[in-house]
């Protein structure tokens, strides 16, 4: 099931130290009004490897990933990402320092074409600049560079047909496995995903789980949130619980699954039921 | 039945007038403002609802830079110091507000806009902008010195005379400030397209799309708007000295709110987010404003309208409701204008 064997080398402890964490969480506090959305001690999480969070609505995924990437600011805490603390950063800086994320609500750019939407994603473009915009023998070379890579990732994410289509005419699971190309088109380090199997036709989830683990493979580590009990336990390596902003537990997803504290204290009934058949 | 219809009605002077509207220095200069509009909205999605603000920008920088002598009292220093003023407008608009939603950039725009025309036309400056009389001063207006001969008696290399044929006959001055507009026209046009193609013009429409993916890819999204919004300042900075070099004086009440409103009308009409629309928009505009309020005049001369409805000091008003349905109709049926795409037309309210 793991793709990587160390991982089950972690103690399934919350806050547990990892061999070699990419993203480090101190002292995260965000609150909205009186209530503590996100209220986190430690948590590491591992290079290489993929992780989800999971937790019911409003236990405070999404925030926290609008915390990491600098979406929204926390109230207190600090975060490391490799070697450079993130805390205070503008999300245009997080993002290229390698660490790049995906919305819940597909953030495709409608009116431009699906090939567009790639070329965007690159990263430290010339002809983003101003002063060089206007001369196109400055970044044309770096361009067709950029082009190549887009259409190498547009084939390996089955979308190679609809180069030239205004990303508007995408089915909702074409939309995000666009935006996770898109995502790619930077090369980050760390990928978040947020919720990527939502509204995706059950046909398609497949694959997108495929394209997930090779991005593993490829050597960049995923974080990503879901629901969908079955996905989580298939693919994640790591398992990190949230609920009411507090980390309940983390762990492989054979011992999140039978952790009682998940079953019993937040999982409920119905689901503990699900998870006794995985 | 339709001989006698047309029996009160002059149709050559009619598409003469209209035409000749249409390609003048007026349409120019609505091209002009609609290009760096375009930039702003079309491209950016900025809600400038202060175009006027960059119009009078450009003018007073001008006109103040030139009627008080500074540094010798150049003309092409004073278009620079219209320009530079525009930056600073677009800066003082910016960065307050750009951070902000973009309903916040609206509402600043607007109140920028007259904040300055108020200013201007305040006793306290009046040395400095003429107050109510504008520049330059009646005086130097009497004596025929103005700023605008600079341009079309000092620098112009037309001879004397009339040039064009029919209705469309222009003396040198009127021909070489027309020159002159519609060649910027061109420039900026250019240049437009020239920065769409790049991969700059590319992080501008996503901006315009949805700012937080552009942010979520690593993009600067306030330094772009930041940039638009100067780059397009300044285009209708453009728009705003020409007009005064071709009416040869500038006054407050050049600067009012409704022109903002001409120029999205333009802009709309011709296809925001098309490098052609501004000027396609331009030329369509006048010649369907002027030929309108032509054919309204000599319907009432000629008595097919009776003075019970609408009497002939009431046409020019009749402009402002034309151009309300105008605008009402293209946003329903036709979005994209006459020559944007609809794919990408901005207004679809989702």
């Amino acid at each position: 099931m793991s793709g990587n064997a160390s991982s089950n080398s972690f103690e399934a402890t919350i806050g547990s130290a990892k061999p070699d964490p990419i993203l480090t969480l101190d002292d995260m506090v965000r609150t909205f009004g009186g209530l503590r959305a996100v209220d986190i001690d430690h948590l590491e999480i591992q290079r290489g490897i993929i992780t989800a969070f999971i937790g019911p609505n409003g236990a405070g995924k999404t925030t926290l990933f609008n915390l990491i990437t600098g979406f929204d600011k926390p109230n207190s805490g600090s975060w490391v990402f490799g070697d450079s603390s993130l805390a205070g950063k503008a999300p245009h800086i997080i993002a290229q320092a390698g660490m790049v994320r995906t919305f819940q609500l597909t953030k495709s750019l409608a009116k431009m074409t699906v090939l567009d939407n790639m070329l965007l994603g690159a990263a430290k473009q010339r002809g983003e600049l101003l002063r060089y915009a206007l001369l196109p023998t400055q970044w044309k070379k770096q361009e067709s560079k950029v082009l190549e890579k887009a259409e190498g990732l547009l084939e390996r994410f089955n979308l190679a047909h609809m180069r030239e289509e205004y990303a508007a005419t995408l089915s909702g699971g074409q939309r995000k496995l666009l935006e996770m190309a898109r995502a790619l088109m930077s090369e980050p380090t760390l990928i978040l995903l947020d919720e990527p199997m939502a509204g995706v036709n059950p046909a398609l989830v497949e694959s997108l789980l495929q394209h997930i683990e090779n991005l593993r493979d490829d050597g960049v580590s995923v974080l990503f949130i879901e629901h969908d009990m079955d996905v989580i336990m298939g693919i994640s390596d790591w398992i990190v619980v949230l609920a009411e902003g507090r980390i309940i537990a983390e762990g492989t997803p054979g011992e999140v699954s039978k952790n009682p504290a998940v079953i019993d204290a937040y999982l409920g009934s119905s689901v503990a039921e699900e998870l006794k058949n995985v | 039945m339709v001989l006698n219809l047309l029996a009160g009605i002059d149709i050559s002077k009619l598409l003469g007038l209209a035409l000749r509207t249409s390609i003048g220095v007026q349409a120019a200069t609505f091209a002009l403002a609609a290009v760096g509009l375009n930039l702003h909205y079309g491209y950016t999605g900025l809600l400038n609802f202060g175009v006027v603000a960059f119009m009078a920008a450009g003018a007073y920088g001008m006109a103040i830079f030139f009627t008080q002598g500074w540094l010798g009292g150049s003309l092409l220093l004073g278009i620079a110091a219209g320009l530079v003023f525009a930056i600073g407008i677009a800066l003082s608009i910016g960065l307050p507000s750009l951070r902000l939603r973009a309903d916040y950039l609206a509402i600043t725009t607007i109140a920028i806009a007259e904040v300055l025309r108020i200013s201007f036309r305040s006793q306290r400056l009046l040395d400095l902008t003429g107050g109510p009389f504008g520049l330059p001063s009646i005086e130097d207006r009497n004596a025929n010195v103005s700023f605008a001969d600079v341009v079309t008696i000092d620098w112009n290399p037309i001879n004397d005379g009339a040039y064009g044929f029919w209705r469309l006959r222009f003396d040198e001055q009127t021909l070489w400030v027309m020159i002159l507009g519609w060649t910027m026209v061109m420039l900026t046009t250019l240049l437009i397209w020239g920065l769409m193609r790049s991969p700059w013009g590319r992080v501008i429409k996503a901006i315009r799309e949805d700012e937080d993916a552009a942010r979520a890819l690593g993009k600067n999204v306030f330094s772009y708007k930041l940039q638009s919004l100067i780059i397009g300042g300044m285009i209708v900075a453009l728009a705003g000295i020409t007009r005064s070099l071709n009416t040869g004086f500038v006054e407050t009440q050049q600067f009012k709110p409704q022109t903002t409103f001409f120029i999205w009308t333009v802009l709309i009409l011709g296809g925001a987010a098309s490098v052609w629309g501004p000027v396609i928009g331009a030329i369509t505009f006048w010649f369907i404003i002027v030929f309108v309020e032509e054919l309204l005049r000599q319907m009432v001369d000629s008595g097919w309208i009776p003075e019970a409805i609408l009497e002939s000091n009431d046409i020019a008003s009749v402009r402002m409701i034309m151009m309300g349905i105008m605008l009402a109709v293209l946003m329903i049926w036709r979005p994209q204008g006459l020559v944007g795409k609809k794919e990408e037309a901005q207004i679809d309210v989702r």
